[in-house]
């Protein structure tokens, strides 16, 4: 058995502690926001939030998560979330299967960078699209955190 | 078997809700059939409009897209074109996938062939969806006439509402709708002009964003059905290998497993989780026979494909005697060799089919780009009729050309779901995905130019080996003839060229090969513009206007070129390392070009600092999605000309995942692409989604020659020394 606390609801499950974090997730919980690309946490549309971080649940044990899980179910109600918004703006996803990964990576990016520059960006949003939305996610990851400093609560 | 469960807004492209409730009775004309659909009592019971077309009574309008969604906008694009002339209020405006099981009881004349490839999803149905929205607005005012008692003359139509000006009313759509769709139309109403659009052409918010936002949009790999196993494939490492034997003692001590299914070139591991399966497949012992192929290498391959260019030819194009010019005394030749390699789809969903077997039906879930060829090949699977074939397509995971029919991963999970008894969800892992894809073709073609004493081109000739597509999956073969894919982009070239002589030698290995995003311009748009590059340095000009000179014929191209060099700054003076280069093709019904502008540093890092798209598609649907396939074909397009190869060792691909087949990411995205549309009107409305491809790596390498002096003729970059003194 193993606890997991997704989305401010825990869970016990019945799962070995080295299935990976991602088929608990989508298979055992039934939320499939969360994407499979590759296995080898190289691409990101895995990406869920642990306390706050990013991390690529592809490659996490389920067992060894002990804090807070956010998927991007769990992000916000009605896409209140100022990432969410600003890609509304942007009109960011193509076909949007990376964008929950590319959403809640760029959340976990402003939380500690509010203002974050070009720079930061390039260093920070390392998952994969292969549609090519980097220009929009850019412009949407700024916009972000213009909403975010002018008080649009995360 | 409707067990996918929905939330509400998860009901855009649900496609369940006529699933197999209509029985048509009157096959309708996939054209104008806009006269209501009739069942074989003469009833009507959807209250459909049209088979695109229904309107409820709360005024939502429901639009039936017959092509699939896999980021391309066109389900919002044909959207918008059945609202211009149903003048509804767009914000009530939704779509859902057309049903292929409804168009296979129609015999196919219902939504035509529902196929979204290249380039054509809105080009094969604009006219349909037009004349929906035209005729449904037609008899909707009809049926406010007749309610009203009045002359359909005085009758207007106005966001969504039908009006009688003189007596003030007016009636919702919605309202209207019951009556409406048992109008008979005695003509087909015409549909507008260009000139009088109010939606068509604005920038457009896609209908699919906000479900792609917060995890409610469903794709293949999220269908879930009751009491499924799940499936994890592993097959041959040499394409046309088999399997030989399975040593499956590691499988004992994995909870959940099902079993353990050998198909001829596959194994699969059946559990009750997907991961229990992959854990399984990756404990088992496999021996694999390698098919007589276990010798053939990248070096090999590459050496045979320029060997084969002094082969015979099939003759794809001739016009006057070019070999005669080339030949001629006093002839300046210029003359070049291009290469490019084996590219992987890599969409960012791996491959992935979820079936449910009973003996008289059988339901599909799956990301296609062709449902009615999924609905064909698993009823043949199965020994069932098309019509007991439900295909839930979902939104696509990303498709490039690989989910255009060769659905290998459907016919493993039918073998599986037979086998097992129950219904199964196979998925791909990253490694299966890519090397068992059927990639874009390797290629070779050898160009030649005889020019005058001004430099103008007198005799074009381009030899071409190349893979065929039509013969893709069928081993290794040569065959002298030609296909249209082979030579987009160099047979009959825009360019004013008197004599052209253009030969192909269809060459394919053991590597099955298929249609690529971009297909044959993708690589032909490098060789021939980078070509025609070295051809105006050869010739002394200025690239620009050296191509210029030669597209007399073409107002269109010409208008692309010029914008393009009116947008990109062409001819300001750059410093040493810098440089700008162009490229121009016709793909897809469209003109498309680019201006890259990079630079490159002494020690030979390349950066690509800008890059302008110029697109002539003739009419623009919604500019917000074009300028979004413009921007990501330049990153599919920079992937593919930096770093893009799938190497062949010991008959096997190499590269099997993200780590070793190297993906543009933010860091590396130009910090300005700049798109122009400039449709120039007319009959015709161009492809969108894969004129884009083809004008990057040539506009790219020829920046690299303006800013190093070295010319780059084969594909991937990453193995040429861009260096500079």
């Amino acid at each position: 058995m193993i606890t997991l606390t997704v989305n401010g609801k825990r869970h016990e499950l019945d799962v070995e502690p080295d299935a990976p974090l991602l088929w608990v997730i989508r298979d055992e919980l039934g939320l499939t926001g969360t994407k499979f690309g590759c296995g080898i946490a190289q691409c990101g549309a895995c990406t869920v939030q642990v306390d706050g971080r990013p991390v690529r649940s592809c490659v996490t044990p389920a067992g060894s998560v002990k804090g807070q899980i956010i998927t991007i179910e769990g992000l916000s109600s009605d896409l209140k979330h100022p990432v969410q918004q600003a890609w509304l703006a942007e009109d960011v996803p193509q076909c949007g299967y990376c964008q929950s990964g590319q959403i809640l990576a760029a959340a976990a990016l402003l939380a500690t960078t509010p203002n974050p520059t070009d720079a930061d960006i390039d260093a920070k949003m390392t998952n994969i699209c292969r549609c090519g939305t980097y220009p929009r996610i850019r412009k949407a990851v700024h916009r972000a955190a213009a909403a975010m400093a002018k008080g649009v609560k995360a | 078997m409707n067990a996918i469960s929905l939330s509400r807004r998860a009901l855009v492209f649900s496609g369940l809700s006529v699933t197999g409730a209509l029985v048509i009775g009157v096959p309708m004309q996939a054209k104008a059939g806009m006269q209501p659909p009739v069942m074989a009592d003469g009833t009507n019971p959807a209250k459909e409009m049209t088979a695109f077309l229904v309107i409820e009574p709360d005024n939502t309008v429901t639009v039936r897209v017959p092509h699939a969604e896999m980021g391309q906008g066109t389900s919002t694009a044909l959207a918008m074109l059945v609202a211009e002339e149903l003048a509804c209020d767009w914000a009530k405006v939704r779509v859902e996938y057309a049903s292929a099981n409804r168009n296979s009881q129609a015999g196919g004349n219902l939504y035509g062939r529902m196929q979204t490839v290249g380039s054509s999803g809105l080009r094969t149905s604009v006219s349909m969806m037009q004349q929906a929205g035209a005729s449904a607005r037609e008899r909707l005012r009809l049926a406010a006439a007749e309610q009203w008692k009045i002359d359909p003359a005085d009758c207007s139509v106005a966001a969504g509402k039908c009006v009688h000006k003189a007596s003030n009313r007016s009636l919702d759509y919605g309202a209207l709708a019951a009556a409406a769709a048992a109008v008979q139309l005695s003509a087909e109403p015409a549909i507008k002009t260009p000139d009088k659009y109010q939606l068509v052409g604005k920038w457009t918010p896609r209908l699919d964003t906000a479900a792609k936002l917060d995890g409610s949009a469903k794709f293949g790999l999220d269908a879930q059905v009751p009491g499924m196993v799940y499936a994890a494939v592993w097959s041959a490492p040499v394409f046309g290998g088999s399997l030989k034997s399975v040593d499956d003692v590691g499988l004992k001590d994995i909870r959940g497993i099902v079993g353990v299914v050998k198909l001829k070139d596959a194994v699969v591991v059946v559990a009750d989780r997907y991961w229990r399966a992959k854990k399984g497949l990756d404990a088992l012992k496999i021996e694999w026979d390698d098919g007589g192929y276990g010798a053939v290498d990248s070096e090999t391959l590459a050496a045979d494909y320029r060997a084969a260019l002094d082969k015979p030819m099939g003759s794809a194009e001739k016009k006057g005697d070019a070999q005669a010019v080339l030949q001629g005394p006093g002839a300046k030749v210029v003359e070049a060799v291009y290469e490019a390699p084996l590219l992987s789809h890599s969409p960012m969903e791996p491959m992935n089919c979820t079936v449910a077997l009973t003996p008289d039906r059988a339901d599909v879930w799956i990301s296609t780009q062709a449902p009615m060829a999924v609905l064909q090949q698993a009823a043949k699977e199965i020994g069932l009729k098309p019509e007991q074939v439900y295909v839930h397509n979902a939104f696509v995971g990303g498709g490039f050309g690989r989910r255009g029919g060769a659905h290998d991963e459907l016919i493993q999970a039918i073998a599986v779901a037979k086998q097992v008894g129950k219904p199964v969800k196979l998925i791909w892992s990253r490694e299966q995905d890519m090397r068992r894809d059927r990639y874009r073709p390797q290629a070779a073609v050898r160009f030649r130019t005889a020019l005058d004493e001004a430099g103008k081109p007198q005799a074009f000739q381009a030899q071409i080996a190349v893979g065929s597509l039509l013969r893709g999956g069928n081993g290794p073969q040569e065959l002298p003839a030609s296909e249209p894919m082979a030579t987009e982009c160099i047979q009959n070239s825009f360019y004013a060229f008197p004599a052209r002589d253009v030969g192909v030698l269809l060459k394919n290995s053991h590597v099955p090969v298929s249609f690529w995003r971009g297909v044959g311009s993708s690589q032909n748009g490098f060789f021939m513009e980078g070509f025609m590059d070295e051809v105006a340095y050869a010739a002394g000009q200025d690239p620009y206007k050296y191509r210029r000179a030669l597209l007399t014929d073409r107002p269109d191209a010409l208008g692309v070129i010029d914008a393009l060099a009116k947008h990109s700054d062409w001819g300001q003076p750059l410093p040493k390392g810098r440089g700008r280069g162009i490229a121009i093709i016709e793909a897809y019904g469209s003109v498309s070009g680019q201006v890259v502008e990079v630079t490159v540093s002494k020690d030979g890092k390349l950066k690509v600092d800008r890059v302008t798209c110029v697109l002539d598609p003739y009419h623009v649907a919604n500019p917000n999605t074009v300028e979004q396939q413009m921007e990501g074909a330049v990153i599919m397009g920079m992937t593919a000309a930096l770093w893009g190869e799938i190497n062949i060792k010991n008959g096997a691909p190499v590269e099997g995942n993200f780590n070793t087949y190297r993906m543009a990411r933010m860091v590396e995205t130009p910090p300005r692409i700049d798109v122009h549309l400039v449709p120039s009107g007319g009959p015709k409305w161009g492809g969108v989604g894969e004129p884009g491809l083809g004008p990057f790596a040539p506009a790219l390498t020829s920046a690299i020659y303006a800013a190093t002096g070295k010319r780059v003729r084969r594909l991937p970059l990453k193995h040429a020394d861009l260096s500079w003194a």
